[in-house]
């Protein structure tokens, strides 16, 4: 069996392992944040954190919860690393730096898990498991937690209007007096994220980290190991939590390993089975979160229109990425079948290049392979997942409501041609929708481009690059696209245990995920006050290919087009020098 | 098919007369004619607009297009450094596209405000300052008109200008309103009910009329319309200002994009000056429908206005776009004018003649067309002179009013009455008499058959009694149910308002084929209608002339108010229909529509042409220092410096070409959003996509065969 029929193979086992999980579990998250019954243990947290998860909560007040509860997140485990060295268990490390304590810490709690430091030569056990670990559901859970408010904006009429004349000229007054009754609730940001983690992530994680464990993955917590090498010399393992930090670091689209090979370090990773599976693991929740979507609203239907946009984005990408990994020329590549270098020959060009669009395309950002090594064009391919927003399917929530995002853009300015005022899921984009969804789109590419060329204008941070020519701009631009689209994997080379990088990427991670948020619980408050409109047959059809279609094209249009230029001096520049 | 609002099967009536008569009114565009698209455009208004186009450079101006904005600093940008450069024809030719850019996109907006002023002049013509016969006390006394105030009473003979807007409480005169409406045949304006109105500048043609002054001078309807028509007044939109900032938004990503590019391409080894920069970003930000998005939002309302339709907001034209549900009046709108009298039909024991008789005294005192027509067919086919009420001493006239419904007159101790059944059964039980037993099996007859049965009786020495029944026709108009079946496609349903009973309603929206009715409507019923539609999220567009659909004109999302209405029809409603003619609300509709599809089909090629132009430049600007980047260069364009400049120019020209598509509008077809998403995905956004591709090249080889550049 050749080596791409190989890959085309398991991308059909992952495509049908995905397709079954699809419907229990998104049917099942949506059941999560429906019902109204808490478990005991979920009272003891409540309890505990001293949160009430009954009170409806309007957007401001959500949003107040995602901020605090982060924030004390960002804070615990700062702390947590610049005590390391007087805590126990602790391998004996010493506390870390403060610069890349707060990236390390910005980066755990913004889901996006950059890591800056080599996780086998930097942190201990209880920062690990107490810190990183915990970090790893949490983030998820807030994630998905925002998601779903933004779906509950779109899904239900909470709202109860009265009638109340609502287009009015100037010269006509209103002539029921009527006051509408708005509520605008999104239902409550402690019950939804603690629902997250013990009735999703945690069953989740806690099945995965078993196969894994039983696939060869190893999980302790023993000391530092001196190992003799075969060619003489010796080499340092510890040990660790990996099943289960590897299990969450999947499921929870967060990426940040034990070890700093990641997820091609034979500990963390062992076969090629457990390659497809954790690749299965980061993109189960994403595309099911569609359906959840889909339950929510009403409208399954919906929901498959949304999947679909990913799902052509997606295999569009690993397609491409398989046609550049496998075609590149040269003795050397034909030998191995294709571009092996930075790749694991356990897992092959293939394996290695589902992986890279999965992690890419999620925010995950959890390798098996270096990203740095691939072909010009795939190191081009990665990039551009990233910065097309991490929407197919993205980040666990953040994918969903990323995407959501851009189909209110797409709805917008296509709706205008059926001869109405927009309108998605029955309710109307208007100025206050559109002004939250704008300055969604704009953070992200804000961020990227602006740090991207403040380090290219500074003198010093370019000493972190490896590489020179177009490779080298390649590493900085995806430093910063990886931090401000909370993905986390590098593009090895760059040195960024800086002070320039550690600031900046950790401000970009934070930026990154938090502004977006309140945009996102801002338009789904504004979302939540109207009364929906009823669908006619003059209203546009989004639950049509024809819909996915177009927000395909506007998704690469409006947000590939704003990194063109910068793609054509990294990795076009490169990849088609030859 | 039913909306009953009561259940009282029994109860007939008549039509509910609020409705003044417009069966002399020409009934418009026929349904295969009217239909939206088709705007004049005249490449000579370019010229004729120039110097308007200059004078918006003005900054203060420009600020309100952020677009349009950031090409004029980009303009001054790229001036200034060629200046530095005066050698360099690259910076000065660019330069000089970048400010033909601007100025197109005030070129499109200053012929769309054109066409107004040409309007608005014809109408101040109309507004000469008149001398105004005010009365004080008993006597006159000459004021100018701009002196009048609300309240004041004004005295207008034939041949005088009417001062200002004001409802005529004395006298009945025939008036001529043709510099509003255009319509020469003149209108008769008298004092009490719904024919009161009168507009300042119009002619009064013959009689005396005393008018109470009802608006302030400066805002009369024809200063507002002078102001509507020049735009002065124009607001923008809530759709588009929310198109505004999603272009805003877009720019300043670009923005970001083009002001980062120096110090990736610093590293690179290339410089890239200030020219090519502002180039770039100019051709990315989107221009074209910024250029255009104030144009088309004036020349909806001008499209509006060529069909004598004054919207008093462009809310109200997007709102029309928006329409789930139409409110259309039967009378005028569904059936040619006004039902008609067709026979008498005696119950038992009377006379076809003896019914005629009643008929026509009862209907004297019957100012409705209906009434009338009763007695123009007791004339014609019974020969019945017509009798004024002055011959008939000692006559008590009974006028016909909605809550009544009854008409009739007590006369040397007879009493007559005609009205609607359940009404006048009504009266005659309560007069203690019998009713005829075939009287309701002949109304049932008439009403099956789509008629309007009304009764006539009469109390005498011999009782209250039922003498026998009106029938009244109605005639749909041609090509209504084509119409409603486009609407119906459309996603709108449509519901047809009438005072008819039940049944007769039935079969009249049967034969029409509209979605839905409301028979025996009653102003209340249509409010609650209306109310009911709307609190299920759906727009709703009525047409209404009579001041007891004031609030219901005030509570419908559009609504249409008749020029020959009152005032306070034409007050509540958000539309005013110089014509009087209820049928042009689909068209309004249509013209919402297209007004939105226009924006978003300009938008779509707007963006989709960023594609092109990022093929165009990058490699001109990299593939020195990046030689691969040259296979980006797809339409193999001569040299960098004609790739961008092709560029510029294509997205200077692309402006010119597409003004007369953003006054005239895209053509609209009323089909389902499905089938207008994939025509209009398919050519604004695949031709958006592939336009530029085709124009760019055609431009570099035209700019190649310029020598020393190629």
């Amino acid at each position: 069996m050749g080596p791409v029929l190989a890959g085309v193979l398991q991308l059909l086992a992952l495509i049908a392992a995905l397709a079954l999980a699809y419907r229990p579990l998104g049917t099942y998250m949506a059941k999560v944040y429906s019902a109204d019954q808490h478990w005991r243990v979920e009272k003891w947290i409540y309890k505990g954190i001293g949160a009430n998860p009954d009170t409806e909560m309007r957007w401001p007040a959500y949003l107040r919860g995602v901020l605090a509860f982060s924030a004390v997140g960002v804070l615990f485990l700062y702390l947590l690393q610049r005590l390391q060295g007087v805590l126990p268990g602790s391998l004996g490390f010493s506390s870390i730096d403060a610069d890349q304590a707060f990236n390390t810490a910005a980066s755990f709690v913004t889901n996006t898990n950059w890591q800056s430091y080599y996780g086998e030569q930097a942190m201990g056990h209880v920062v690990q498991v107490g810190g990183l670990a915990v970090q790893n559901f949490v983030s998820a859970a807030v994630g998905m937690a925002v998601a779903v408010a933004l779906v509950r904006g779109f899904a239900l009429p909470h709202s109860r209007l009265l009638p109340h004349s609502r287009l009015r000229s100037s010269g006509g007054t209103p002539m029921s007096g009527g006051t509408p009754i708005r509520s605008g609730e999104l239902g409550n940001f402690w019950s939804d994220m603690v629902r997250g983690v013990t009735r999703i992530l945690l069953p989740l994680a806690f099945v995965a980290a078993i196969v894994l464990v039983a696939c060869g993955a190893i999980q302790n917590f023993s000391g530092i190991h001196e190992v003799g090498q075969f060619m003489g010399g010796s080499q340092q393992w510890n040990g660790g939590a990996v099943a289960s930090t590897e299990a969450i670091k999947e499921v929870g689209t967060n990426g940040g390993g034990i070890f700093n090979a990641n997820s091609a370090h034979p500990f963390e990773n062992p076969t090629p089975f457990t390659n497809l599976f954790e690749i299965f693991l980061l993109l189960v929740i994403p595309f099911a979160l569609t359906r959840t979507f889909g339950v929510m609203v009403g409208s399954v239907k919906q929901g498959y229109a949304i999947l679909a946009t990913m799902a052509t984005i997606w295999l569009g990408f690993t397609a491409l990425m398989m046609w550049t990994e496998f075609a590149h020329h040269g003795p050397a590549f034909e030998i191995a079948g294709g571009a092996m270098e930075g790749k694991e020959n356990r897992f092959g060009v293939g394996a290695s290049s589902i992986f890279a669009v999965a992690t890419t395309l999620t925010s995950t950002g959890a390798v098996d392979s270096f990203h740095s090594s691939f072909t010009g064009l795939g190191g081009g391919i990665t990039m551009l997942g990233m910065q097309l927003g991490e929407i197919a399917p993205g980040g666990v929530g953040s994918g969903l409501y990323g995407m959501l995002i851009m189909a209110i853009i797409a709805v917008f300015i296509a709706g205008l041609m059926v001869g109405r005022t927009p309108e998605y899921l029955g309710k109307k984009i208007g100025t206050r929708e559109i002004k939250f969804a704008a300055c969604y789109i704009l953070i992200t590419p804000a961020l990227v481009l602006v740090l991207t060329a403040a380090a290219m204008a500074l003198p010093t941070p370019g000493n972190s690059m490896t590489n020179s020519g177009a490779h080298g701009f390649s590493e900085i631009l995806y430093a910063y696209t990886s931090a401000s689209n909370n993905n986390g994997s590098a593009f090895a080379g760059l040195n960024a245990d800086t002070q320039w990088f550690n600031s900046t990427l950790g401000i970009a991670m934070l930026l990154g995920r938090f502004l977006p948020m309140v945009f996102v619980l801002a338009l789904a408050g504004s979302l939540a006050e109207q009364k929906p409109v009823p669908a006619t047959a003059g209203t546009l059809r989004t639950e049509k290919p024809l819909f996915t279609g177009l927000l395909v094209g506007a998704i690469l249009i409006i947000t590939g087009l704003t990194y063109f230029p910068s793609l054509a001096l990294g990795p076009l520049a490169e990849g088609l020098a030859s | 098919m039913t909306t009953d609002v009561t259940k009282q099967e029994d109860t007939m009536s008549t039509a509910t007369p609020t409705r003044a008569p417009h069966s002399d009114v020409p009934t418009g565009h026929k349904p295969a004619e009217g239909r939206v698209g088709a705007g004049l455009f005249d490449p000579k208004q370019l010229l004729k607009s120039l110097p308007d186009a200059f004078r918006k450079l003005d900054p203060r101006v420009m600020i309100k297009s952020p677009v349009m904005f950031v090409v004029l600093v980009g303009s001054v940008l790229t001036t200034l450094f060629s200046f530095k450069d005066p050698t360099d024809w690259f910076g000065w030719t660019i330069s000089a596209w970048l400010w033909l850019t601007v100025i197109f996109a005030n070129l499109a907006e200053a012929v769309a405000e054109g066409r107004g002023k040409a309007q608005a002049d014809t109408l101040r013509k109309a507004k000469t300052d008149t001398v105004a016969r005010r009365l004080a006390g008993d006597s006159e006394e000459s004021v100018p008109g701009t002196e009048l105030r609300i309240g004041d009473l004004v005295v207008c003979e034939a041949g005088d200008i009417i001062p200002g807007d004001g409802d005529v409480v004395e006298g009945v005169a025939s008036v001529d309103e043709s510099a509003i409406t255009g319509e020469s045949a003149p209108v008769i304006r008298e004092s009490g009910g719904d024919r009161s109105a009168v507009t300042g500048g119009t002619k009064v043609l013959s009689d005396r009329i005393v008018i109470k002054i009802t608006t302030k001078p400066g805002e009369t309807f024809i200063d507002r319309m002078i102001n509507l028509v020049e735009g002065a007044a124009r607001q923008k939109t809530p759709n588009e200002i929310a198109l505004n900032i999603l272009l805003a938004s877009l720019t300043i990503v670009f923005l970001l994009a083009v002001a980062t590019l120096p110090p990736f391409a610093d590293y690179a080894g290339t410089h890239l000056t200030m020219v090519v920069l502002v180039a770039l970003l100019v051709c990315l930000i989107p221009t074209t429908i910024g250029a255009l998005l104030s144009a088309i939002g004036i020349a909806g309302m001008d499209r509006l206005v060529q069909r004598n339709v004054l919207a008093m907001s462009g809310r109200a034209v997007e709102a029309a776009g928006d329409v789930s549900t139409l409110l259309l009046d039967k009378t005028g709108t569904i059936t040619l004018g006004n039902r008609q009298a067709a026979e008498f039909v005696p119950v038992e024991g009377t006379t076809e003649d003896e019914v005629a008789d009643a008929a026509q005294l009862s209907s004297l005192a019957d100012e409705t067309p209906e009434g009338r027509s009763i007695v123009v067919l007791a004339k014609e086919k019974y020969g019945l002179r017509e009798r004024v009420q002055g011959e008939l001493p000692g006559a008590e006239w009974i006028a016909f009013t909605a809550q009544t419904r009854m008409s009739g007159v007590d006369v040397d101790g007879r009493k007559v009455r005609k009205g609607a059944a359940g009404s006048v059964i009504a009266w005659v039980r309560e007069q203690g008499g019998r009713v005829a037993e075939d009287a309701g099996t002949l109304s049932d007859r008439i009403s099956e058959a789509g008629g309007t049965p009304l009764l006539v009786a009469v109390e005498d020495a011999e009782g209250a009694r039922v003498l026998g029944v009106i029938h009244l026709k109605d005639v749909v108009k041609e090509g209504m149910r084509e119409r409603f079946d486009e609407l119906r496609r459309m996603g709108i349903k449509t519901v047809m308002i009438t005072g008819d009973n039940p049944l007769t309603a039935r079969a009249i929206a049967e034969e029409a084929g509209v979605d839905d009715f409301l028979a025996e409507a009653t102003p209340e019923d249509k409010m609650a209608l209306i109310k009911r539609e709307q609190a299920g999220g759906k727009l709703v567009a009525m047409t209404g002339d009579g001041t007891n659909d004031a609030p219901a004109l005030a509570q419908a999302d559009v609504g249409v108010a008749m020029n020959t209405g009152t005032s306070a029809a034409k007050e509540a409603g958000n539309m005013v229909d110089l014509d009087s003619n209820p049928t042009k609300l689909i068209e309004i509709v249509e013209i919402g529509k297209q007004l939105l599809i226009t924006r978003g089909a300009l938008t779509t090629f707007s963006i989709a042409n960023d594609v092109a132009k990022y093929f165009a430049i990058i490699p001109a600007l990299f593939a020195a220092v990046y030689p691969g980047l040259d296979k980006l260069n797809i339409m193999g364009l001569s040299s960098p410096d004609s790739a961008i400049l092709s560029a510029v120019i294509f997205n200077a020209l692309i402006i010119v070409a597409l003004v007369p598509l953003s006054l005239k509008g895209v053509q609209y077809r009323p089909v389902s959003a499905d089938k207008l998403l994939r025509r209009n995905l398919t050519v604004y956004g695949l031709g958006g996509l592939i336009a530029p591709f085709i124009g760019i090249k055609l431009i570099d080889l035209l700019i190649s065969l310029i020598p020393g550049i190629g």
